[in-house]
């Protein structure tokens, strides 16, 4: 106990400050892009299927989020008979801590992160594959057969999505060098030539090639796992509503549902959070360089950048969940083992091969 | 008396379960209840049960008039009510031998085919979203609504129309009905071209349909499939050329049909019936004789007794109308072969070791309608 105790006390207290300021941060941050994002949808649903969307409940329906949470907490949370009570409360719970723990290690600007860690990357990842286990409780616990083919499917698509995402993130370690995501941003500092997506195909501040010349591949490697395993569509097998009703949220109500509905936005965050950082320089300006005198607007300018880079890929997201049908499972599987697994292990092998390359000479 | 085996019980003994798809579920589009046997998520077996919104409209139309019966047709599949009151119209014409003007049949033919476009469209864009692509119906609607604008301005309904009458029309088409058929035909076929790039062309589309379903000429034969069902399947049968009825043999047009047997195959099919319809509606509109919509027919409708009966294509198949009469005012026995019940009939063989999902996909590709399933 006094180990730990020492091990705390290591840290000076504005550590502490700041990692409670950040976790109550991180809520609101979660809390509002959830709620907001759900409005990008269907706003974005609306404007791509020629309707207008939302736009009742205030300006361009910007009060419709607000609405739909208070109809959401005034419904009755509700227990199917014969389920498994402690666990499907337990749930909707479960579900959210992964991405909250994820956004406590990813800087949102230079200064602006609640843990430098070292392992920030790997903390990134240990969490985000825990995801799927609130998930699995939630469909075995509802005691209802549609859940349960949902937590079924979960689970053997987040294995199948989990192996190529690390692969291609081991090729983007190799060339980094280090888990910590504010060093990885650093190093792609200088303009959008130095961000890791350019970068890799050509270095031009060495001067000699990249580490992976495929890593638009890689990019995109991670962005469909990215969609895979936050369950997106066109990979939205947990809750193929035409097959599954809703998955494996079928037996929640109300507000048991809503956290289910945050944590999917949650994840769409942190996913996209990632992919922003490791190959789109973060919160780096696409051209030069933030000057360090700016000081902390600086660093709020280097947050617009990352945000409207972000932004942009969660864009994507929405477009292309209205754009596309679903894929079925065996096509799903397929994908992963037989396309994304060998080409990410081709670019691992080239990545391995090409950082030796320019020492040859 | 053996009670109904309604509840579904899981067997322990082997590891299958039972799931009860619908009769409220999102992809079965109605109250079409399917009863699954599944071995994890393959089924062995799928039992559809039928009747959640049966309404005896055989039954009514012993209790009512010739005339009252009409309107009872367009609510059978009311997704093409035109070709459904098209076969009973015909069926009395038949029997009492009414002559039809021709400006009267070739309208009739021009708003089938609306219908049909419509129809399609609706089927097509419900399947997609069964197979989890949102947008497609929307557009869909986009242009039924098009469609049903025409057809509101000619007989004041927009679904259940009733607009033929025995000997004719209830009322003559106008201009606005003309020009604004006339340029819908470019603008569908603009429309088909946007589809295809956007939805038929695109691979996960044509990885879920493409060898899922195989329905085979010979199968369609066992259960009485009809409609794009057997045209999918290599039969290039449609009553349209096999026994034209009203004015069909004036016009120029090819049954798309495909060998494959598969989901995309009736796919396929679908889209390039719009195709086809669009051919008949620019020659109808191009031809459209003048005259009276309106021949000389009885005004207390007596049929002579004997059975008679009549075919139409409709959106789905084979729609054929047989009639009992006993020389009274109200038919006998009215009888609807209707094409859903067949098509749906083969479906509890051809699911069998299916996924689940591929039986949502072949259930679309079915293009079920449950009331006409049930009538």
């Amino acid at each position: 106990m006094s180990a730990i105790f020492d091990y705390l006390t290591q840290e000076p207290v504005w550590f502490y400050v700041r990692l409670v300021l950040f976790l109550v941060g991180t809520l609101a941050f979660v809390g509002a892009n959830a709620a907001y994002l759900v409005w990008v949808e269907r706003k974005g649903a609306g404007r791509f299927q020629r309707r207008p969307g939302p736009d009742e409940a205030g300006p361009w329906g910007l009060l419709q989020p607000p609405a739909d949470g208070i109809k959401l907490m005034a419904k009755q949370v509700m227990t199917p008979p014969g389920a498994d009570a402690l666990l499907f409360r337990l749930a909707p719970a479960l579900v959210l801590m992964p991405p909250m723990m994820c956004l406590a290690v990813i800087p949102f600007g230079d200064k602006l992160l609640a843990c430098d860690l070292n392992i920030g990357l790997l903390l990134v990842f240990a969490f985000g594959s825990i995801n799927v286990m609130a998930l699995m409780l939630g469909g075995w616990a509802s005691r209802n057969k549609y859940a349960i083919i949902s937590a079924a499917r979960v689970v053997s698509q987040n294995v199948a999505y989990e192996i190529p995402m690390l692969l291609v993130v081991i090729t983007l370690l190799m060339i980094t060098g280090t888990m910590n995501l504010n060093e990885i941003i650093h190093q792609q500092a200088g303009g959008f030539w130095q961000w890791n997506i350019v970068r890799g195909i050509w270095d031009f501040q060495a001067g000699h090639i990249g580490g992976n010349i495929l890593v638009p591949v890689t990019f995109l490697i991670f962005y469909t796992c990215m969609l895979a395993e936050t369950n997106r569509a066109p990979f939205d097998m947990a809750e193929a509503e035409s097959e599954l009703v809703a998955g494996a949220f079928t037996e929640y109500a109300g507000m048991g549902f809503g956290v289910f509905f945050m944590a999917e936005y949650a994840n769409i965050v942190v996913g996209c959070a990632l992919a922003t950082l490791l190959f789109l320089g973060g919160w780096q300006s696409p051209i030069g360089t933030v000057p360090a005198e700016w000081g902390w607007w600086g660093t709020l300018l280097g947050t617009g950048f990352f945000f409207a880079k972000m932004y942009f890929l969660i864009f994507c997201v929405v477009w292309i969940r209205w754009t596309f049908p679903r894929t079925q499972f065996y096509n799903l599987l397929n994908l992963s083992w037989k396309i994304l697994i060998p080409v990410s292990l081709v670019t691992l092998l080239l990545t391995a091969g090409l950082l030796k390359l320019p020492n040859l000479f | 008396m053996k009670a109904l085996n309604l509840i579904p019980v899981g067997d322990p003994a082997d590891e299958t379960f039972t799931l009860n798809l619908g009769p409220q579920h999102p992809a079965t589009h109605g109250v079409l209840r399917v009863k699954l046997v599944m071995d994890g998520e393959y089924i062995t077996s799928a039992q559809p049960v039928i009747g959640y919104i049966h309404r005896m409209h055989e039954k009514m139309g012993e209790n009512r008039t010739w005339t009252q019966y009409l309107p009872n047709t367009s609510r059978v599949d009311y997704l093409s009510a035109m070709t459904y009151t098209h076969a009973f119209v015909g069926v009395v014409e038949r029997a009492l031998k009414i002559e039809v003007p021709q400006r009267a049949e070739y309208i009739r033919v021009i708003t089938s085919e609306l219908n049909r476009i419509a129809s399609h469209l609706v089927g097509w864009g419900a399947w997609v979203m069964d197979l989890g692509g949102f947008t497609p119906i929307l557009y869909a609607f986009d242009d039924r609504e098009k469609i049903l604008d025409l057809l509101e301005g000619i007989c004041g309904s927009r679904l259940t129309f009733c607009y033929y009458r025995f000997g004719g029309l209830c009322n003559d088409v106008d201009e606005a009905f003309v020009s604004g058929t006339k340029a819908f035909v470019p603008y569908m076929r603009e429309r088909m071209k946007m589809y295809k790039r956007l939805v038929t062309d695109n691979i996960i589309l044509r990885k879920r349909l493409e060898g899922i379903g195989p329905v085979s000429a010979e199968m369609c034969r066992r259960y009485g499939a009809c409609g794009p069902v057997l045209r999918g399947s290599g039969v290039a049968y449609d009553v349209r050329k096999a026994e034209p009825y009203s004015v069909y043999k004036d016009f120029d047009f090819d049954i798309p049909h495909y060998p494959q047997g598969d989901s995309m195959a009736r796919y396929l099919v679908r889209m390039d019936e719009i195709e086809q319809s669009l051919r008949i509606i620019e020659q109808a509109i191009a031809k459209l004789p003048d005259g009276p919509t309106m021949g000389k027919a009885p005004r207390i409708v007596k049929l002579p007794v004997g059975d008679f009966c009549y075919a139409t294509e409709c959106a789905r198949g084979r729609l054929l109308v047989r009639v009992t009469s006993d020389g009274k005012e109200n038919p006998y026995r009215v009888r609807l072969r209707t094409p859903c019940f067949t098509n749906l009939s083969l479906f509890e063989e051809a699911s069998k070791g299916m996924l689940l999902a591929d039986a949502i996909a072949f259930m679309g590709s079915l293009d079920l309608v449950i009331p006409d399933i049930d009538r």
